[in-house]
């Protein structure tokens, strides 16, 4: 089982949200988030003051797959979010140990 | 003696309402959403803080100071046991007077001029915003109100007993014209801000961090009440539902909206962009500009007024940075200069033709003479009011303390003194419930 985390683009969040239903990925955690990278900041005027903000609002999400399904999660996620600007943001893919359904108390790839 | 007039009772009493909806909500949601999250809560109870305290002493000796009979031979202060309590005042037929009888109840006359003196002492707050003792801010706002505000009222306010005698020094005696507060209310406001931004000092970070606004919509809500509450203010200065509380309405409108422009512009030019916070700024810098004005100019010069102060403000609201005071929400960049604007400039477009009892300036024939007076009572009230202010926030500062300390500030306002969170975003927070008397 693999744990697929994607930092993307705040409006991607529903072209990625479709395209990971069109793959069967059944569920997801969306969170709200700020952070850099080579994108930068960028610069705002409140009452003739400028200010560079350099955490940009960017959108987490994370999925738990199957490992066989790692690569077209990751396809499609690449090309639903992608924009070709700088900016677009980043895909990670790491092990995860244990998967646990709080309800039915099922395990593994049938929790998924 | 006139009869009681219901129009004009009427207009009175629902003005006075309207100036009460000024400061809260609406300077309450106008300073709150300014500042960070972390200090919204506290920077509205600044607002509201100074209406209880500020209401309070208005009715035990406050009106009494300020409109009633002349204590000393310069009438500069009236004398607080003359309507104690509001004494006789309360008596059905008594009638407002203020240099001759008006067709209104005392009663509505008092309370239209309490929400005068509530929406002074609340707009200083802005200065010092994110890092004042609430208690002191308290404390300050009774004295000030008491040494600065009703002092300062009665020069310009005051016309006099039924005979005219005893007015106030810049009504009568200098006879600078101001129709609801361009010095009284905003430069008195204005020069008071400057003073306690610099008792007080900078905010940690400022000039460093970003000190952005927490909730723009809030400004922007805040901005369009003080512009509906802001014609019961000047319109309702004319203390009659008459041709008079016409002229200052519909100026009231168009200045303001002259304002948005010019602030807009100087922005879109210089920075690139319109942005909402110049918007809701460019309403107030209009409206400050037009109130002594209001009842004075025709639409050309109240769009000249509108669009002056909202474009001068716009350009130099920024010089707190260089100049480096924290004068947190502008109430220097915003309220004093746009104060000065329009005392002054009354002496320069004001016109008989929509006001006998006003002035020709400069541009109608008037000369230089009104100009001078307002010159001179927009100094006097500027110096008087800085001064003043200073020696009693230092007072307060060495004494009782008026700044929190660095902890509190960092941690926020909002927590540390009012023991709140604006705002809760989470909604999921672990914590339990422990009654008082549990």
């Amino acid at each position: 089982m693999k744990l697929v985390t994607a930092i993307i683009k705040p409006f991607k969040v529903e072209d990625v949200k479709d395209a990971l239903q069109k793959q069967g990925v059944n569920g997801m955690t969306v969170s709200d988030v700020s952070g850099y990278g080579r994108q930068g900041g960028h610069v705002e005027v409140y009452r003739g003051a400028e200010y560079t903000v350099e955490l940009v609002p960017k959108v987490r999400i994370e999925a738990l797959i199957n490992d066989s399904e790692v690569k077209k999660v990751v396809d499609a996620i690449l090309i639903a979010a992608k924009t070709g600007k700088i900016g677009d943001g980043k895909i990670w893919v790491t092990p995860v140990e244990e998967v646990i359904r709080v309800r039915t108390g099922d395990r593994g790839s049938d929790a998924i | 003696m006139p009869e009681i007039s219901a129009g004009d009772t009427a207009w009175v009493l629902v003005c006075t309402a309207l100036v009460l909806v000024m400061t809260a909500p609406a300077l309450a949601l106008f300073y709150g959403g300014m500042v960070r999250a972390k200090s919204t809560l506290n920077m509205m109870m600044m607002s509201f803080g100074a209406l209880f305290v500020v209401g309070i002493i208005w009715v035990i000796f406050g009106y009494s100071v300020a409109f009633g009979p002349a204590l000393d031979a310069g009438s500069f202060i009236g004398d607080p046991t003359a309507f104690l309590g509001l004494n006789g005042l309360l008596n059905s037929s008594a009638l407002a007077v203020n240099g001759a009888y008006y067709p209104i109840p005392a009663s509505a006359f008092v309370a239209f001029q309490a929400m005068f003196a509530v929406i002074t002492v609340a707009l200083i707050s802005g200065a010092i915003a994110d890092r004042a003792q609430f208690g002191t801010w308290l404390v300050f706002s009774a004295i000030w109100v008491t040494i600065v505000y009703l002092p300062v009222a009665r020069a310009v306010f005051y016309f006099g007993d039924a005979e005219a005698n005893g007015g106030g020094f810049i009504a009568t005696k200098i006879k600078a014209l101001d129709f609801a507060g361009g010095t009284a209310v905003h430069i008195n406001a204005g020069a008071a801000g400057l003073a306690l931004a610099l008792v007080l000092g900078k905010r940690i970070g400022f000039g460093k961090m970003l000190l952005r606004p927490s909730n723009l919509p809030l400004v922007m809500i805040g901005a369009g009440l003080l512009w509906f509450g802001w014609f019961g203010f000047n319109a309702g200065s004319a203390l009659g539902a008459n041709g008079l509380a016409g002229v200052a309405f519909i100026n009231t409108f168009s200045a303001t909206c002259a304002a948005v422009a010019g602030w807009l512009l100087i922005e879109r030019f210089r920075y690139g962009h319109a942005t909402s916070l110049g918007a809701a700024s460019g309403i107030v810098a209009g409206l400050v500009a037009i109130t002594p004005a209001c009842a004075y100019v025709d639409t050309w010069g109240a769009l000249a007024i509108g669009v002056i102060s909202g474009g001068v403000s716009a350009l130099v609201v920024d010089l707190k940075h260089k100049f480096g005071y924290d004068d947190s929400l502008d109430v220097v960049g915003v309220h004093l200069v746009c104060g000065i604007i329009g005392t002054v400039l009354i002496g320069v477009f004001a016109t008989t033709s929509v006001n006998e009892f006003g002035a020709n300036g400069l541009l109608y024939g008037g000369g230089t003479t009104q100009l001078v007076r307002q010159i001179q009572a927009a100094t006097i009230v500027m110096v008087f009011s800085f001064v003043v202010t200073y020696i009693l926030g230092t007072i307060l500062d060495k004494t009782i303390g008026f700044r929190v300390t660095n902890d509190q500030e960092l941690e926020g306002v909002d927590l540390a003194l009012q023991a709140e969170s604006a705002y809760d975003l989470v909604g999921s927070s672990k914590g339990s419930s422990k009654g008082r008397n549990a």
